[in-house]
């Protein structure tokens, strides 16, 4: 392992009961990198992160860089509008104090500063998270995860419930936090567009590891073809 | 008149609603109600052979909590349709193995028979049950909200939920005593509901919880000798009727 690296997945695999949902995965991601991982419906992407998070038991190895520091975004919440949860509240069970949750908030682009104070208060902090609409939920539970400035940041993409452009500024935002303060992004990802403008690396995954490698080298037509089968449409942007 | 059944229920009271706030998040308030059925055959035990019916209910209780516990985490089997089960069984049990003249007591509870000891130590288990809850809160409101997410962050979820029904298991067993087997799922369940429609932040929630509990066992107790009425109904009538005004100021 070189002093870059922060993951490295020799020979991954998981299986619950008898069916295989993961298929010796190879690969590396390393410091500053973002990480996309594309597949359809079922070919265990989000089994993937939560397996690097250690929460699923598995064969192979996953080693993290030493004392590495990790923040999770899970693909949703059971929360529901009448959940009597504030996010004021919700970013206090993990933030030492009230700078460090204007810190985050910040980072994820929610406004703040003096004049803003009282706005803040206001219109975030005192809102039930459920009430939230998708592009401020999403912000805040990013903000949730950078409390404790993690090394590496693991987003698992929601499905639903993040509009078009909300969802563009949710990638503009996890690219700036990359560039901004050299975080490691891993990310589930069902927009290919996406996944070719901003990840270093794309792992194509359908239980088997189907590709790995920079998105415009790994992202035929005909690599797109084997792991969606014919139906997918990908435009590839010139720049 | 005898100020400690007064004084007990309004610590049961104020614990079961604190409890049964976050068993309401959780969306387990049937778990609640079926679980203070489980607790009759125990009671009826006590009576039987003469031992403390509320540590015979303790007893049932853990029973009963383990076999959830053990549902949710090793079966595929709907939790919902065991519980069902579990609770329809100890109760028949339980009907038929308490002695009749001690039935209508072990179903609706009887606080005006109280001993002191007793009464003790249901205050001094309902601050402890509350203290331990508190300490525990914000993991548990994270692991109902994203159980990945909470063990992610190195939760220990299943010992957490197990600690919670134990917790739950000692407040119904003292319940018992104040509104009987029958009617303690509505003590936990009722002022949190309650509480639900006028609270905003999760702070305000639990502790208007609590404070309806209180009120629904104090006011019930009261009202209940001063018109020499059954305890344990009146008990949940009153906590009924502040939820009915709680509906008046829902907030949106």
């Amino acid at each position: 392992m070189s002093d870059n690296t922060m993951l490295s997945v020799k020979k991954l695999s998981v299986s619950f009961g008898k069916s295989v949902i993961l298929n010796e995965l190879s690969f590396d991601v390393f410091k500053g990198e973002a990480m996309a991982i594309i597949g359809p419906n079922g070919s265990g992407k989000s089994v993937l992160l939560r397996t690097l998070l250690g929460l699923v038991h598995h064969k192979g190895e996953i080693i993290w860089a030493p004392n590495i520091k990790i923040g999770y975004v899970p693909q949703r919440l059971d929360i529901e509008e009448e959940f009597p949860l504030t996010v004021k509240e919700f970013l206090q069970f993990k933030a030492g104090n009230y700078a460090e949750i204007i810190e985050v908030l910040e980072k994820v682009g929610i406004k703040t500063g003096e004049t803003h104070e009282h706005h803040l208060e206001h219109h975030i902090l005192n809102q039930r998270l459920g009430v939230l609409s998708g592009g401020e939920f999403q912000r805040v539970i990013i903000a949730r995860a950078l409390i404790g400035r993690p090394d590496v940041l693991l987003f698992d993409e929601p499905t639903s419930g993040v509009d078009i452009s909300g969802e563009q500024t949710i990638y503009n935002l996890l690219f700036r936090l990359q560039k901004e303060i050299g975080l490691t992004v891993i990310l589930v990802s069902h927009d290919l567009n996406v996944v070719y403008k901003y990840a270093n690396n794309v792992l194509c995954l359908n239980k088997e590891q189907v590709c790995f490698g920079r998105p415009d080298v790994v992202l035929t037509p005909e690599e797109l073809k084997s792991l969606y089968g014919g139906g997918a449409e990908f435009y590839k942007h010139s720049h | 008149m005898d100020y400690l059944p007064l004084i007990t229920a309004i610590f049961v009271g104020a614990s079961a609603g604190y409890l049964g706030s976050f068993m309401v998040l959780r969306q387990m308030a049937l778990v609640g109600d079926a679980l203070s059925h489980v607790a009759l055959p125990g009671v009826a035990l006590g009576l039987v052979f003469n031992f403390n019916p509320i540590l015979g209910a303790f007893g049932a209780l853990f029973g009963g909590i383990l076999i959830v516990w053990f549902l949710e985490y090793r079966t595929k089997i709907s939790t919902e349709a065991l519980i069902g089960l579990i609770f329809t069984v100890s109760l028949s049990v339980g009907l038929l193995i308490t002695p009749d003249e001690e039935l209508l007591e072990a179903l609706f509870g009887d606080i005006s028979a109280i001993t002191l000891i007793d009464g003790i130590l249901a205050i001094l288990l309902s601050v402890s049950v509350i203290l331990i809850m508190r300490g525990l809160a914000n993991k548990f409101i994270l692991s109902t909200i994203s159980d990945e997410l909470a063990r992610a962050e190195k939760i220990k979820t299943a010992k957490l939920n197990f600690v919670y029904l134990v917790l739950v298991a000692v407040i119904v067993a003292l319940g018992i005593k104040t509104v009987g087997t029958l009617l303690m799922g509505a003590l936990v369940i009722i002022p949190a509901i309650a509480s639900r429609n006028i609270s905003k932040g999760l702070l305000s929630y639990i502790k208007n919880s609590a404070a309806i509990g209180a009120l629904s066992g104090g006011l019930g107790i009261f009202l209940a000798n001063s018109y020499s009425l059954a305890p344990g109904p009146v008990v949940v009538l009153v906590s009924a009727s502040i939820f009915l005004v709680t509906l008046f100021f829902k907030k949106s």
